[in-house]
């Protein structure tokens, strides 16, 4: 497996974590939590709609390199 | 005489041989964090309380941008190499060591932070958290002993307050006024150390092996950057692949640490 493929792998991960801290800072916000959860969730699915979009740049930029 | 399979595949592998040689290494590494995984699972199920709220939050959010942003540019400074362009390459790595010690200086200031926070338990069955007047560090009940302090001034955190103005306390703000605490009344002192509990134990263990995983590979990256970037001379496609190598363990390390996070902060 090349750095390409593990680094998709990686970005995957990331954008699944980013999705989960937004959605965790969500329900926070609704148990007790203060208007600063809500700007991480925020600022969590905008990451994640950013990764996502530089994955698609990346695999652009990467594409005549093998995913071994 | 050279080395074999440095740059070009072997034929039965397909792959150079560093390459086969730092996935065995990974692969030992997954048994080693999923052990410690395991532990941590195994643990915290058994245990009857699990704390929570010890950490902080918005540090551990930023040290994960950090390692992301880390990762990212490892992989344009391979892409770069890849394209033949040397100096893109000199950037994006020092992009990458400048987020490895970033990471390392925030982790460090939020290790400072645990060193110095305490816990109290008193004789009448009641706790406290917070901070000892002075700021010590790695302070407990057998080293007031030694010292032959006969009492601590502590400064209860916010949740706290109630039981600090019980104590003769002032609660302002959400922290409380500093409590003389008389040692015949205190029956366990700790810092936020290993020693403090199941919880800090295996957090400290994860966090420290992770950290020492970051130190060891910035200090890799850093070679490939300075001293070990004269190879691109010599015998580029080679660099390529040690760049790429390096890289792979690099994204390992991160990838534990987005596992890391959201089971010791989050969840």
């Amino acid at each position: 497996m090349s750095l390409k493929a593990l680094h998709i792998v990686f970005i995957t991960s990331s954008i699944l974590l980013a999705l989960f801290f937004g959605g965790w800072s969500v329900n926070h916000y609704f148990h007790g939590g203060t208007p600063v959860d809500l700007l991480f969730a925020g600022g969590s699915f905008l990451s994640a709609f950013v990764m996502m979009a530089y994955t698609r740049v990346i695999l652009r930029k990467l594409k005549d390199i093998s995913y071994l | 005489m050279d080395i074999p399979y440095t740059s070009k595949p072997r034929p039965d592998t397909g792959l150079y041989n560093a390459k086969v040689g730092i996935w065995l290494f990974l692969a030992s590494e997954v048994m080693l964090f999923g052990a410690l995984f395991s532990s941590y699972i195994l643990l915290r199920i058994g245990a009857d309380k699990w704390p929570s709220g010890l950490l902080n939050i918005p540090i551990g959010t930023f040290n994960t941008a950090v390692l992301i942003t880390s990762s990212v540019t490892v992989v344009m400074a391979w892409a770069s190499l890849k394209m033949n362009n040397f100096p893109k390459f000199k950037l994006y790595m020092g992009i990458t060591i400048l987020c490895a010690l970033a990471f390392l200086g925030i982790k460090s200031i939020e290790y400072k932070d645990k060193f110095t926070h305490y816990q109290v338990w008193l004789k009448d069955g009641t706790t406290q958290t917070g901070h000892i007047e002075g700021n010590p560090y790695f302070l407990n009940h057998n080293k007031l002993d030694a010292r032959k302090l006969d009492h601590i001034m502590f400064r209860s955190d916010g949740g706290h307050v109630v039981a600090a103005a019980e104590h003769g306390g002032n609660a302002k703000g959400g922290h409380a006024a500093a409590v003389k605490i008389e040692r015949k009344d205190i029956q366990r002192l700790s810092a936020y150390v290993p020693a403090h509990s199941t919880y800090f134990a295996i957090y400290f263990t994860l966090t420290a092996l992770h950290a020492l995983h970051v130190v060891g590979g910035s200090l890799v990256l850093a070679f490939f950057w300075g001293p070990g970037s004269k190879m691109w001379k010599t015998d580029p496609e080679r660099f390529t692949n040690r760049i790429e190598v390096g890289g792979l363990f690099w994204h390992f390390v991160d990838l534990v640490w987005i596992f890391l996070f959201p089971v010791l902060y989050l969840l």
